[in-house]
C-alpha cells in the first residue's frame, strides 16, 4: 500500500508502543453510563442530580488540572456519539457546517446555555421559597411541556430538590437530542464543536495555559 | 523516510474535543494543555483518520516539502 515506508520506523521497532497506545481503559466503556442515565430518568426524576458529575468534573479538571481530559477521554456522551456516528454507522459524516463551529455560535450558545441554567436555578428558588409549586414536567428544547410525573412521587427530600432535578434532567435530554441531531446530519462529535462545557472547559484552559501555549 | 502526507491543525478553531486523538492509530495527535491539537510530524504517516473524524473542521493533511 504504502511503498513509501520502511518497515523498520512504523513496524518493527515501534509495534509494542502502537499496541499501548490502544490499550482500552475503563473509561473508554463511559458511554454506557451516557445511556445509564438517561434511562435512569424514566424511572425516578432524582437520579438527574447524577448528572452534576458530569457537570462538575469537567470544570474541576479543567481549573486545577488545565486540561480537557474530561472532553478527551471521560466524556460518555462523546463517546455514545462516537458508537452511534461511527460504529453504527448513523451520521452522514458531513463537514460541519463552518458557523456551527465558529466563535461567535459557540460562545452565543455558552451564553444562552448558562442563561437557560440560570432560569432553571430560578425556578428552583421560586418552589423553595413556596411562591410556585412543583411541576412535575420536563421542557424539551426550552418549549415543550412533557408531563413526566410517573417519574416522582414525594420524597424524604422538600420539593426543590425534584424541581431541580425535572429542570436539570430536561436541559439533559434537551442537549442530548441537539447532539444527536447535529450528529445525524453532520459528523458523530458535532455536538462537541459547540457543547456549552466544551467551550467553558477550553477557554478555562487557554486563560491558565496562556504563558505556555503563547510562545508556540 | 516519512510519510508523503501529514495533518496540520488550525489552532484557532480547534475546539480541543480529542476526537482525533482517539482515532489516532499512532498516538500522533494529542490534546495540548487543553487549547488545541497538536501533531507529532514525526510519528504522522498521513492517514488522514483525524481529518474525517474532526467536528470543526480543524485538520487538513499537508505534502511534506523535503522527504
Amino acid at each position: 500500500m504504502r511503498k513509501g515506508l520502511p518497515g523498520k520506523q512504523y513496524y518493527n521497532g515501534k509495534q509494542g508502543e502502537h499496541m499501548k497506545t490502544k490499550k482500552k481503559h475503563w473509561y473508554d466503556y463511559l458511554w454506557i453510563w451516557s445511556i445509564v442515565y438517561f434511562a435512569l430518568g424514566f424511572f425516578n426524576i432524582l437520579f438527574a442530580w447524577l448528572g452534576m458529575v458530569d457537570f462538575l468534573l469537567p470544570l474541576i479538571l479543567a481549573a486545577f488540572g488545565g486540561n480537557k481530559f474530561f472532553c478527551n477521554h471521560l466524556c460518555g456522551r462523546g463517546q455514545l456519539y462516537c458508537k452511534l456516528g461511527g460504529d453504527l454507522k448513523c451520521s452522514r459524516n458531513k463537514p460541519t457546517p463552518k458557523w456551527m463551529a465558529s466563535k461567535w455560535f459557540r460562545y452565543g450558545f455558552l451564553i444562552f446555555f448558562l442563561a437557560m441554567f440560570g432560569n432553571m436555578v430560578f425556578q428552583t428558588y421560586l418552589v423553595a421559597s413556596g411562591s410556585e409549586n412543583l411541576r412535575e414536567a420536563i421542557k424539551l428544547f426550552w418549549t415543550f411541556r412533557i408531563p413526566w410525573g410517573w417519574t416522582y412521587s414525594g420524597s424524604i427530600f422538600p420539593d426543590w430538590v425534584a424541581q431541580f432535578s425535572f429542570g436539570f434532567y430536561s436541559l439533559m435530554l434537551t442537549s442530548l437530542l441537539i447532539g444527536l441531531i447535529v450528529m445525524i446530519f453532520f459528523k458523530p462529535r458535532t455536538w462537541c464543536a459547540f457543547c456549552p462545557m466544551g467551550t467553558m472547559t477550553q477557554a478555562i484552559c487557554k486563560l491558565r495555559n496562556r504563558k505556555a501555549i503563547s510562545d508556540k | 523516510m516519512a510519510s508523503k502526507r501529514y495533518a496540520t491543525v488550525d489552532k484557532r478553531i480547534c475546539v480541543a474535543c480529542g476526537a482525533c486523538e482517539n482515532i489516532c492509530p499512532l498516538g500522533a495527535i494529542k490534546v495540548h494543555k487543553g487549547c488545541f491539537a497538536k501533531v507529532a510530524q514525526d510519528k504522522c504517516v498521513g492517514c488522514g483518520k483525524c481529518e474525517k473524524v474532526c467536528p470543526a473542521n480543524s485538520i487538513t493533511m499537508e505534502s511534506r516539502v523535503n522527504i
